[in-house]
């Protein structure tokens, strides 16, 4: 009963069209979800050029970007899955899966680099399919599951190989790019900003999109209008898989090795799911937006590089981005519960 | 009569129960007959622990005394070494040889180890306090730092210097020495006006690229990199390598593993590194664990298991060793054809081949 009422409050949000007041269209401007993150992007990109003349030039955010490119991609994923109402907390390891995968096909076994990418993909997709079956046949909760396989497949990538090696020109093309001026713009940039787009739209318009955020509203609800829930949260899970396969190509474009340790000691994980907080989608489903996450992920990385080149030591960047993490999260409940009055 | 199918079951369960009964007592014959020896590292993975592994099997296997592994499941997961020394106290191991995950948490578990009569060796890294253990055998992590900070000094002269130096992380204690190993051997302090960018690379390659990214962009001029291990240094030189400045900047690192440690000092990529040698730490720890069985005479003290200054661009009044050298006693998987490679950069730099 309170469910419904829940998800009928959230619909009110999501589909409601308002009369066209101007005081009112402002407030239902500034209730979208995307705008929290967005205004504390522009601020805290205001603070750090106040701070030092590097942060604010285009060079600088062109590394931003790139910097921000794997986890985004990752978080693109997780953003589907939480916006279900599930977690995925095994995605950095599966993209190093991939990842080593893909590198080691090529370089060590003389398989086609572009086939290896393609298995790599595979593998990765058919990890979220596993993912999506446990959840929805064994009714296991997303957080079990996910946290069972982050450890199956570390493991797994670790019996496949300990080594790091070095990848072949031809996997690593999203690195390459074109020059607008000075500045690189990485084809990886563009794939990941087209891919929010994609994303985006898919959610905003079509029915499989608009169904993810039903399922997190009310599954149940879901269920009865005729909806298999089932064969959608699989679908969900395997794009996500294939989004990592994705992310594992970027992280091989960038760093240029296969790296099998990088998906766990590199704090992916954990840095996905700070993006798609900090970008606003709520961790009980239902509720948030892609475009929100990249926003999310980009606020990470400038913290990360505008601390570093104000000279503030990590372990203040640790404890920043920590109270960011919750500040985020009470504004957006605060701004809700204000929305419901 | 029993009908078939009963009789099948039970002639089953039978032999379910002899062959569970049979381990059983062989496993309980070896544990009275066999000397154990425990060895405990953070993690499975990890090249440097494989290798250390290998050693300890290596020397468990020539003396035939029978190696107990475990790990955690992180770098920093004290909660599965607790557990490890437990069970192999349980187990009836006469010493235990210990890469603590947390320094200070482990000391309880070990103290209770040691009360139990089982003598406990860390390797690598020391518990806080050192003598929690009967003893420790180990790098001295602040010379390596040391050895690659005077390196650098001596390549470089008077010439103006910045630096960045790409850390581990906050609190981590090898991280600290080797860093203050560095400047000091590089004669300088900390907060010193020639360190213009320090980070956490957490020894990760991405982590490593990234920070090197971000501290090109806080000073474009850094000509020396100091890196806490090999992959953060793999992670700056691509940094360097995108940003077309791979040439003007000198890259130290502490290590040794084969890759990408020596396969970069072969490729040229890095100027010089600290190698260390955990095998040789497993090997002499095993040895003592049974010494002590069969003397009871216990190791004490800190054993230094050595370091030696890798490079293939030798400095006058530099002690370093080559290429060669550096491969021959690597640890992890050295590529095909990169004993050859490492022939000719020393033969290149005329560095005699090691005896």
């Amino acid at each position: 009963m309170i469910c419904t009422i829940l998800s009928l409050r959230k619909n009110y949000f999501m589909e409601t069209v308002l009369p066209d007041s101007p005081l009112i269209r402002i407030r239902r401007f500034l209730l979208r979800p995307t705008m929290g993150p967005l205004i504390a992007l522009l601020i805290a990109c205001a603070f750090f050029g106040s701070q030092t003349p590097r942060f604010l030039t285009i060079n600088n955010f062109s590394f931003i970007f790139q910097q921000s490119i794997v986890v985004s991609v990752l978080a693109i994923g997780q953003t589907l899955i939480i916006l279900t109402s599930g977690i995925d907390l095994s995605n950095g390891a599966i993209m190093s899966l991939g990842a080593v995968f893909m590198v080691h096909l090529a370089s060590r076994n003389g398989i086609n680099p572009y086939l290896a990418i393609g298995v790599g993909l595979a593998i990765t997709a058919g990890i979220g399919f596993i993912n999506g079956l446990l959840v929805t046949r064994l009714r296991l909760p997303a957080f079990i599951v996910t946290l069972g396989m982050l450890g199956i497949v570390y493991a797994l990538t670790l019996i496949y190989t300990s080594e790091t090696v070095p990848a072949k020109e031809a996997q690593t093309f999203l690195g390459n790019g074109f020059k607008v001026g000075d500045t690189l713009i990485t084809y990886g940039t563009v794939a990941m900003v087209l891919l929010f787009l994609v994303t985006w739209f898919m959610l905003r318009e079509t029915a499989f999109g608009r169904h993810i955020y039903a399922i997190g509203n009310n599954a149940e609800a879901v269920r009865l209008a005729g909806i298999s829930t089932d064969r959608l949260l699989i679908a969900v899970y395997s794009l996500a898989g294939l989004l990592y396969g994705i992310a594992a190509l970027l992280l091989i474009a960038r760093t240029e090795v296969g790296d099998p340790q990088t998906g766990v000691a590199g704090n992916f994980n954990l840095e996905s799911i700070t993006a798609v907080v900090l970008g606003g989608t709520s961790l009980f489903g239902g509720r948030g937006n892609v475009l929100g996450t990249l926003i999310g992920s980009l606020i990470v990385s400038i913290f990360r590089n505008g601390l570093l080149l104000m000279g503030i030591p990590s372990i203040y960047q640790l404890l920043i981005t920590g109270i960011l993490v919750i500040m985020a999260v009470s504004v957006d409940q605060f701004s809700q519960r204000g929305g419901a009055r | 009569m029993f009908s078939t199918q009963k009789s099948k079951k039970l002639a089953l369960m039978v032999t379910i129960i002899l062959v569970i009964l049979g381990t059983f007592g062989i496993f309980s014959a070896q544990a009275q007959d066999v000397v154990q020896v425990g060895l405990i590292t953070k993690t499975e993975t990890n090249p440097f622990f494989v290798k250390m592994r290998e050693g300890a099997q290596a020397a468990a296997d020539a003396a035939g005394v029978k190696l107990l592994t475990a790990s955690g499941k992180s770098d920093s997961d004290n909660d599965s070494q607790v557990t490890a020394i437990e069970n192999m106290v349980n187990a009836g191991v006469k010493g235990i040889l210990l890469v603590p995950a947390d320094s200070a948490a482990i000391a309880p578990t070990v103290k209770k180890a040691r009360e139990a009569g089982v003598l406990v060796i860390a390797l690598d890294t020391p518990t806080i306090p050192q003598d929690a253990v009967d003893a420790l055998f180990a790098t001295d992590n602040l010379k390596a730092g040391l050895l690659i900070g005077q390196y650098a000094k001596a390549a470089l002269g008077d010439k103006p210097v910045k630096i960045a130096t790409l850390d581990a992380a906050p609190g981590n204690k090898t991280g600290v020495l080797r860093h203050n190993g560095f400047l000091q051997g590089f004669g300088i302090e900390e907060g010193d006006a020639s360190i213009v960018c320090s980070g956490d690379s957490g020894g990760d390659q991405a982590k490593g690229q990234t920070l090197m990214e971000n501290c090109l962009i806080k000073d474009p001029d850094i000509n020396l990199v100091y890196a806490i291990n090999e992959p953060a240094a793999a992670g700056a030189y691509t940094a360097l390598d995108k940003a077309g400045k791979a040439d003007g900047v000198m890259i130290v690192a502490v290590d040794g593993g084969c890759a990408p440690g020596i396969a970069g000092i072969i490729s040229g990529h890095f100027a010089a590194t600290s190698q260390q040698y955990p095998l040789k730490m497993a090997q002499m720890g095993v040895e003592a664990v049974i010494n002590f069985a069969k003397t009871g005479d216990k190791p004490w003290g800190y054993t230094d298991t050595g370091v030696t200054l890798i490079s293939a661009k030798p400095l006058e009044g530099i002690d370093s060793q080559g290429a060669v050298f550096g491969a021959q006693s690597c640890w992890g998987t050295l590529e095909d054809g990169e004993m050859d490679a490492a022939m000719k950069v020393d033969a290149a730099a005329g560095i005699k081949p090691p005896a």
